[in-house]
């Protein structure tokens, strides 16, 4: 049986057409993956299903029933829950709150009798396995605890469907394991789901169909195991995209950025490396190895307690953000959409907003000629999907947006360049647009620091690969002796070990 | 409900500052801590303690309210003008009118903040000028001080009452017990009522509220309502205590109001915030004020402790919110 049914349904923003006509089930009790290109269309696509969004045209179904008024509230009702990246938990109240405000608000009681209820959630989070205390603050919870919330917060309004929004972005393999399992047992109660990703491997791995989208319509939906990665590509894109490892190193000569015996507390230890200019060189290790710690402290966002940073051989100081683009660092963070958009401020604004001084013309007056032309070059580079680049940040899909945080560092051309995560929440296709921008500026001179752990993505691009584990920097290798496994496997081991 | 420590704590510290600060205070005045003294204090402050009670609910949903004392400042004028019409009038007709006017006040608010999406602190810092504008225009800032005696006998019913050795009366005020069971009702609403968790819902993350199906308008226009109608009882309060109506004695004193809230717990960023927080929150700046009077000092200064406790409160809940984000990123070192 479907549980969903939508029929030819259609979504215009504007002159967007961001749904042209849809078709798109899912089976009770059955795992849906849904791929496709940034801007395709995938979240508006739920956002219909949700009652958040009215489709201009078509019909949807839901457990059976038509939805003649969408609204989230009657979403909830009929059992669609949805888990946004964001989890929409409320950070203020307390987890067992959170789990029992959708049946408090749809009870006819003017009060909000928690204890009702509090039996039915301690039930959910034992059935979950999730080992929480129901009275601590959402906030306070690490994010892989905060999306177990979020599931249990569905399963507490009886939700028949369960939609994730790019899930994975945020855990440990060890974290997305311990999902899977829990989503397949859930699978076996008769609960669907509908799983977004850009990672096609975890597509293939948890989901029984998958619906590819493109352009604002559906390619085509199959059996996943009759899915190889690279044919899910050709159908996002038109044509396959292979990752092949890196064959042409460079090595410059001079260094420009090395560290030695930096520490931080509760952050990492003694770690010492050199980075050479027109080199790109991978930073990887599992969540919680310290990686990004040691960006932060690199880019002064938490400056390191001991050791020493040089730039070009001299020793400096870096203690706040503006020490660090001073010595010409640039840091593109994880953890992009939160650090780095001005939402309501138009694309361009946005992408210019850290260069503005490049576009002075006569009388030290901004040019918007010299400006348009920057912005254009970084919507066409980067494959940014819109129309016009006056519109607000707010109206890119998800993965445009992170593309727009890309272009404006990249816009500073600065002498280090720190990615983190560059990729997150990218489609395949822009994934080829971002690494030619990192090997056309290594080949400028730019030495450029990627820190990620998509394996094929490091030996894509980097000429040297460091990994770190437990705080400290466990291997060093060039990228011509390393392959997949052996760099899987480093990635667990401690030093010393 | 949420073991909010954080919370509890400030409570624990605030309480004891009240006391120290108390003792303190009885050092230079020993009459300070006689129960006369305490009930006076308490009446004095009844009116900023039944704004806090709104600006509490404000500042929860995420919200925020300067036009307050503008709506309480006009609903008396109007209301008592009103009493001076009719003949009949009473003090119940009185707060019922006052409480209606002061819906309507904050209705406006509520509706123009959330239908255009526009910025609180903007809203009524223009309605706030608006209201007290028009009321200038109308009564060309005329005061009244032949104000209907139910009024008097209202600020001076007690609820209990003992006999000084002097021989005069003193006890606790109508008015603050008005205020208090006005505190405790609040309390189980803020707790127990579904009205109540949503205004700490939406004010902990509005676009999570609206997603879960809460309705956003019922919240926005129910706050500024309440506060509204609080405005409107500190109005008819107000009068009855001070005997004439003065058109600019209680606009001005918004920010004092909001000081005793912020102080108390409550969050500007919304979500946070607590009625007994709120009430020691005054408490505190109460005692504060008083003491500064009795140790001479100009009451000019006290506008300079309205501004730092804001902005120390402030700031303090900021470092606490990062240092919080900060533990949250720990990295297990191996050892060598
Ligand atoms: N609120 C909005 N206003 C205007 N245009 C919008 C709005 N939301 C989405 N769009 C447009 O609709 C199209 C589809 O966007 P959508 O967010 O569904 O993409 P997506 O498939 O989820 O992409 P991603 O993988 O990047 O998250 C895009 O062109 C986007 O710019
Ligand atoms: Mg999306």
């Amino acid at each position: 049986m479907n549980f969903i049914n939508a029929k030819n349904i259609s979504k215009d923003f504007g002159g967007v057409h961001a749904l042209k006509g849809v078709y798109f089930t899912v089976r009770q009790g059955e795992i849906m993956g849904l791929v496709g290109q940034n801007g395709c269309g995938k979240s508006t696509l739920i956002k219909t299903l949700a009652g958040v969004w009215r489709p201009d045209g078509g019909t949807l179904e839901i457990a059976g029933q038509k939805v003649e008024n969408p609204s989230p509230f009657i979403a909830i009702k009929l059992g669609v829950s949805v888990i946004y990246q964001d989890l929409s938990l409320f950070p203020n109240l307390s987890v067992l709150e959170n789990i029992c405000l959708g049946p408090i608000i749809g009870d006819n009681s003017l009060l909000s009798r928690i204890s009702l209820y509090r039996g039915k959630a301690m039930e959910i989070l034992a059935r979950l396995g999730i080992d929480i205390n129901p009275d601590d603050l959402v906030e306070d919870l690490p994010i892989a605890k905060q999306q177990l919330v979020a599931i249990a917060r569905a399963l507490a309004n009886d939700s028949r469907l369960l939609i994730l929004d790019e899930p994975t972005t945020a855990l440990t393999r060890r974290e997305i394991i311990q999902l899977f399992s829990l989503l397949s047992n859930l699978k076996k109660g008769g609960i669907s789901f509908v799983f977004i990703s850009h990672k096609l491997g975890e597509i293939l791995e948890i989901c029984d169909r998958v619906t590819v989208m493109r352009d604002g319509s559906i390619i085509g939906t199959e059996e996943a195991a009759s899915l190889n990665i690279s044919q899910i590509e050709g159908m996002m894109l038109g044509h396959a995209l292979a990752l092949q490892k890196k064959t042409a190193f460079r090595s410059g000569k001079e260094v420009v950025l090395s560290v030695e015996h930096l520490s931080k507390k509760n952050h990492f230890l003694d770690v010492s490396f050199a980075l050479h200019a027109g080199e790109v060189l991978g930073l990887s290790g599992l969540l919680g190895s310290g990686r990004t710690e040691l960006a932060s402290a690199i880019f002064g966002i938490s400056p390191a307690d001991s050791g020493k940073i040089l730039i070009r051989g001299k020793e400096v100081r870096i203690a706040s953000v503006g020490n660090a683009i001073h010595y010409g660092i640039a840091y593109v963070p994880e953890d992009r959409l939160t650090q780095g958009l001005v939402m309501p401020h138009s694309i361009s604004n946005n992408i210019v907003i850290a260069t503005l001084e490049q576009y002075l013309g006569r009388l030290a007056l901004l040019s918007f000629q010299k400006i348009g032309l920057t912005v254009k070059n970084w919507i066409s580079k980067l494959d940014i999907k819109t129309d016009d680049a006056r519109k607000a940040a707010s109206t890119l899909s998800g993965g445009n947006q992170q593309k727009i945080v890309i272009a404006k560092w990249l816009a500073m051309n600065p002498a280090v360049l720190i990615m983190d995560g560059p990729t997150v929440g990218i489609d395949v296709g822009a994934k080829r647009a971002i690494y030619d921008t990192i090997q056309t500026n290594a080949a400028q001179g730019m030495a450029v620091i990627v820190i990620s752990d998509d394996i094929p993505e490091l030996l894509a691009n980097c000429d040297r690969i460091l990994i770190m584990h437990g705080g400290r920097l466990t291997v060093e290798m060039p990228t011509s002796e390393a392959d997949e496994e052996s760099l899987q496997r480093s990635m667990e081991i401690r030093s010393g070990a | 409900m949420a073991g909010n420590s954080i919370l509890k704590h400030r409570e624990a510290v605030l309480a004891a500052l009240v006391v120290v600060l108390a003792l303190g205070t009885s050092l230079i005045n020993p009459n300070f801590l006689t129960l006369e003294n305490i009930t006076d204090l308490l009446k004095a402050n009844t009116v900023s303690g039944i704004f806090s009670l709104g600006v509490l609910m404000v500042i929860v949903s995420g919200g925020f309210d300067v036009s307050f004392t503008a709506i309480a400042q006009v609903t008396q004028y109007a209301i008592v003008l009103l009493m001076l019409e009719r003949t009949e009038g009473n003090i119940y007709l009185a707060i019922l009118a006052a409480v209606f006017f002061g819906i309507v006040l904050g209705l406006i608010n509520g509706a123009i903040i959330h239908y255009y999406n526009m910025p609180a602190i903007i809203v009524t810092i223009a309605t706030q000028s608006l209201y007290y504008g028009i009321m200038y225009v109308v009564t060309r800032g005329r005061q009244i001080n032949d104000i209907p005696s139910f009024f008097w006998s209202f600020s001076n019913a007690k609820v209990v009452e003992f006999t000084s050795p002097a021989g005069g009366t003193y006890g606790l005020s109508l008015i603050t017990a008005l205020w208090f069971i006005l505190a405790v009702i609040l309390y189980v609403f803020l707790r127990h009522s579904k009205l109540g968790r949503s205004i700490y819902a939406v004010g902990g993350s509005r676009i999570s509220a609206e997603r879960i199906g809460f309705n956003l308008a019922h919240t926005t226009l129910f706050v500024y309502a309440a506060m509204g109608a609080l405005a409107g009882l500190a109005g008819v309060v107000h009068v009855s205590i001070v005997q004439s109506v003065i058109p600019s004695s209680i606009v001005g004193s918004e920010l004092q109001v909001i000081a005793a809230v912020v102080l108390g717990g409550a969050s500007v960023t919304g979500g946070k915030g607590t009625v007994l927080g709120a009430f020691l929150g005054v408490l505190l700046l109460a005692i504060l004020s008083n003491s500064l009077t009795l140790l001479r000092i100009s009451s000019y200064y006290s506008n300079v402790f309205t501004g730092l406790i804001i902005l120390i409160s402030v700031t303090a809940n900021a470092i606490q919110v990062q240092r919080q984000r900060r533990q949250r990123v720990r990295v297990q070192i191996d050892k060598a």
